[in-house]
């Protein structure tokens, strides 16, 4: 079974139109269709990697997740129980399996508190040990994202480069013993030079201690490096899912093929095939049916435009794509 | 664990230096601190400082009663015009108002700040409430307020202390809530959240040291503006009679119609409060800076 | 080579005053920009690109120092000229700056034509209609439709509004535009036209270009010659080809290392350990060494001279010489562990 699985869901946010625009000029509420139809599910020990530009509904997606927003409609399942079923008990208990890392290290720590009560909060407001037990666990932590507690336990977030901070950030979250972590973006902040090095902390500590993680980055890169499966996602639409090298070396999506396109190559004699997109990128306000990638698809044609295929969550290809045009166009 | 059991103390002592840093961190303010420590300990010791009873009608060496005499060495802030030992007064008069400033400040920036907090943290319906609340105090005029509280109740200390602590901590809330709004939508609120804390833990553990800087400073602004009431209270006739505050000492001398002849009686209780007054916003600059960087020297 | 040079530049320093003394942002940092060519800078943050450039336009802070042996436009002294002259004579007509993120630099409460147009007519004599006329051909040249000159910034995507302010960096033919960041914060996309859009616009205009980033396969596909900065100097400068397939300097591997590629996804990627320095007080030694898991005695005690290797190649690392061995060892992971 499936540790989590998400079924057709979806978010919505209203956006009120204000007094002057309802009254005199009669504008309606508007509806942001944040996440449209979304189906995955992440297997134990499995990293799903999330990728997709500004707006595409990842953020919006691990907050649902996390627990820290309901969905619209649709249902999530963490261990085949729906989180809208969950008991107030459960709820709390599902505050420790499930953490989330952020993404600016800058802003995600309190000012005012030191490293040790940084990462001993969650334990302690879930009352999960007893003082000793925490301080006992938060330095073994401290220890093992590389933060010695003799040295770091005292400082405070401004006394650290983004790197530790980062590393204070992982530490709080796994310090809870999740069995799935939800990281939002973490290497964005920081230096070129140090990334590969919270990249590899992550993988060597969720192969140590078995967690599952849901990585959401705009980088496809670095997504590359780290994802044992990818989804990429438009304007909250999931559009392409399959395992990360397959996605990346053989798009099967017109989107992923022009996004795949777009990321530059660290490597002066490559050539990169020119993206075939046209059109900007716009909000998911009020949204016509059907693909949303259509108006900039080449290859739409009238049924993309009338109904969207989102993707199957039990399908029998691990690779799939959420196109009406697939056979026709054999990317 | 040895770190951690001491943890609390530790923290205080912490505390403790920090806030000792930031007053001694310019000179206004270490002075202010100073002149305050000072008035703390006069008001702590006052009826042992005091050489005479306050309403005691005295003579002088030479035997003759002492009325309206100027500062001398005898009576070195002079007396009144009943032969009263001003300086005596004075020294009881700022146990009353040192009081009245702690509880009536203190007891407004704790509600003022709790109400900021709620009010911010939760937003929607309870944020329209409180502050629409803290609105109709805002058109509330003190004098009037005050004038009718003290007919309703009489003229004790603690209805003085009352009317004073109703009207002022609508600004604290106001400002409190400003920040905690601002503080609410940071990451480490939803990092907090996300770890699996309460709203209430949230509220007390995460949001209230980040506006301690601008509590404490208000919390001063809150005991001087509350010293200034209460002398204003007191000199327009609506203080405690039965105790001896600065504002009281002022009123006392109107009564006595000698304003244009003592001029020590006026001029001695006038200093404290503006001294005392003074001391409490320097000290509350430097927590404006540690509150608002931006005026930091760079 | 016998290309003409636009811009040169020996010697650069920046230093700042501050409370806990003085910062030395840039030290004695020296390169040329020739005609019609990228020249990239590239480095992490703190590294000095940002203060050097602000340096050169003449728009650092108060407290900083700057000192050059030479700064020179087309081969002629600019240093000598007084702020207001180099405002006059070099800003936006010979040198125009699109500064970090560019996107914000609009002014929400005026149309973005007219912004573009004040511009135009603060440096220049042209009448109003004329300055329109030109505002036009340039949002043309960035891809922008001309009508929506009279548009708000608010209604403008961030893409949209970077490439006026790109416009607006054209407005009066500079013989070089100085680009910080012009990509970072957009999405993936919209950098990619962005690029493609600069890369036309230089082969249209014979204009050169700085351009400034911390994403090193962004300058890897834009410029003909890249310098890598760190801790305020030019470690190593180079035709973009020779840089990344004959690097000397243990930074530049260590950076190689660390950058992920998107046609390269087995490659291990391996960060070099630390964090960058704080450049408080006068530099004595290599502010590599610190991370450095090829650094010898020298390198803690002696600050490394810079040294012309091959054509336009040069190094600030006593040991260059040895660098096919350095780059060999420099793939394997233990190597940078070994510094923990």
């Amino acid at each position: 079974m499936a540790l989590l699985e998400l079924k057709d869901v979806s978010r919505h946010f209203d956006v009120k139109a204000g007094l002057f625009g309802r009254v005199v000029q009669g504008k309606p509420d508007r509806k942001i269709k944040a996440v449209e139809s979304v189906n995955f599910t992440l297997a134990e020990d499995e990293v799903l990697g999330i990728a997709g530009e500004s707006g595409c509904g990842k953020s919006t997606t691990c907050l649902m997740i996390a627990g820290l927003l309901q969905p619209s409609s649709g249902d999530i399942l963490y261990e085949g129980r729906a989180l809208s079923q969950f008991s107030a008990s459960d709820r709390q208990w599902y505050r420790s399996q499930v953490q989330m890392i952020f993404q600016d290290p800058y802003e995600s720590l309190n000012p005012r508190f030191r490293v040790f009560d940084t990462v001993a909060e969650g334990p302690r407001a879930l009352k999960m040990w007893p003082e000793p037990e925490i301080a006992r666990r938060v330095e073994e932590m401290l220890q093992s994202v590389g933060l010695p507690p003799a040295k770091y336990a005292e400082r405070y977030p401004h006394e650290l480069s983004g790197g530790e901070r980062q590393r204070v950030g992982i530490a709080s979250a796994l310090v809870m013993e999740p069995r799935m972590v939800v990281a939002d973006e973490p290497l964005s902040m920081l230096d070129v030079s140090i990334r590969a090095g919270i990249l590899d902390l992550l993988k060597d500590l969720a192969r140590q201690r078995h967690f599952s993680c849901i990585y959401v980055s705009h980088d496809l890169s670095i997504l590359g490096h780290i994802a044992d499966r990818l989804m990429i996602m438009y304007l909250g639409q999931a559009m392409e899912i399959g395992p990360a090298h397959e996605v990346i070396r053989h798009p099967k999506h017109p989107y992923t093929r022009a996004l795949i396109h777009a990321v530059p190559v660290p490597d002066p004699r490559t050539r990169r095939p020119v993206p075939n997109i046209s059109g900007d990128l716009s909000r998911p306000i009020d949204p016509p049916p059907g693909c949303r990638f259509a108006p900039r698809c080449p290859y739409a044609d009238a049924s993309c435009r009338e109904t969207f295929l989102p993707l199957e969550r039990h399908s029998a290809v691990s690779h799939q794509a959420a196109c009406h045009r697939l056979e026709a166009l054999d990317l | 664990m040895a770190a951690a059991e001491h943890a609390p103390f530790r923290n205080l002592r912490r505390g403790l230096q920090e806030h000792y840093r930031i007053i001694t961190s310019n000179r206004l303010s270490a002075t202010g601190f100073g002149f305050i420590v000072v008035f703390v300990i006069v008001a702590l010791f006052a009826p042992w400082l005091a050489p005479h009873d306050p309403w005691e009608m005295l003579y002088d060496s030479e035997g003759n009663f002492a009325s309206l005499r100027p500062p001398s060495w005898e009576f070195p802030v002079g007396t009144t015009h009943l032969g009263y030992d001003l300086f005596s007064q004075l020294i009881l008069a700022t146990r009353t108002t040192l009081l009245i400033g702690a509880i009536s400040g203190g007891i407004s920036i704790v509600i003022g700040a709790n109400i900021g907090l709620i009010a911010g943290y939760y937003g929607g319906k309870i944020d329209e409430a409180l502050m629409r609340f803290t609105d109709i105090l805002y058109g509330m005029p003190f004098l009037p307020f005050i004038i009718v509280l003290i007919s309703l109740f009489g003229r004790q200390l603690e209805f003085v202390i009352l009317a004073i602590v109703l009207i002022i901590w609508r600004t604290s809330a106001r400002v409190i809530r400003a920040q905690t709004i601002s503080i609410k939508q940071r990451q480490f609120i939803a990092a907090a959240r996300a770890r699996g804390c309460s709203d209430f833990r949230i509220i007390y553990r995460h949001i209230l040291p980040n506006v301690l800087p601008l509590l404490l400073l208000y919390a001063a602004f809150n005991i001087a503006w509350s010293i200034i009431t209460e002398a204003s209270a007191s000199f327009l006739g609506f203080g405690d009679g039965e105790t001896i505050s600065w504002g009281g000492m002022l009123y006392e001398l109107w009564l006595s119609g000698k304003t244009r002849v003592a001029w020590w009686w006026f001029t001695a209780p006038s200093l404290c409060i503006v001294l005392l007054v003074t001391s409490l916003v320097f000290v509350s600059r430097a927590y404006e800076e540690v509150a608002n960087p931006r005026l930091r020297k760079r | 080579m016998n290309q003409k040079r636009v811009l040169g530049v020996r010697n650069l320093s920046v230093r700042y005053q501050t409370q806990a003394g003085a910062v030395h942002a840039v030290s004695d940092v020296s390169f040329d920009v020739f005609e019609n060519e990228v020249f990239g800078i590239a480095g992490e943050s703190g590294c000095g690109k940002s203060t050097l450039i602000r340096a050169l336009m003449r728009l650092h802070a108060d407290n900083a120092t700057v000192t050059a042996d030479e700064i020179s436009y087309e081969e002629q002294d600019l240093q000598g000229l007084s702020d207001a002259a180099f405002r006059e004579q070099v800003l936006w007509s010979r040198m125009s700056l699109v500064p970090q993120s560019a996107m914000n630099s609009l002014n929400p409460v005026y149309r973005v034509g007219d912004q573009v147009v004040e511009a135009i007519q603060a440096h220049s004599r042209k009448s109003k209609a004329e300055a329109q006329e030109r505002v036009a051909e340039l949002f043309d040249v960035v891809g922008l439709q001309a009508d929506l000159m009279h548009n708000y910034p608010h209604e403008f995507s961030g893409g949209m509004r970077q490439r006026a302010m790109i416009a607006m960096s054209l407005a009066l033919d500079p013989g070089l535009i100085i680009m910080d960041e012009p990509t970072t914060g957009l999405d993936v996309l919209v950098q990619e036209r962005i690029l493609r859009r600069i890369r036309e616009i230089r082969e249209q205009i014979s204009s050169s270009i700085i351009l400034i980033t911390h994403d090193i396969a962004v300058i890897a596909e834009m410029s003909n010659r890249i310098a890598i900065m760190y801790g305020g100097q030019i470690m190593e400068q180079a035709p973009a080809i020779d840089l990344f397939e004959a690097p000397h300097h243990p930074y530049t591997l260590g950076l190689k290392n660390a950058f992920p590629s998107i046609r390269n996804l087995g490659q291990e990627l391996i960060s070099i350990p630390g964090s960058p320095p704080t450049l408080l007080g006068e530099l004595t030694h290599c502010p590599f060494q610190e991370r450095c898991p090829f650094r010898i005695d020298r390198c803690r005690t002696t600050l490394p001279e810079v040294t012309a290797l091959a054509d336009q190649h040069e190094v600030r690392c006593f040991r260059h010489p040895e660098a096919p061995t350095l780059r060999e060892q420099a793939t394997e992971k233990a190597t940078w562990r070994s510094l923990n």
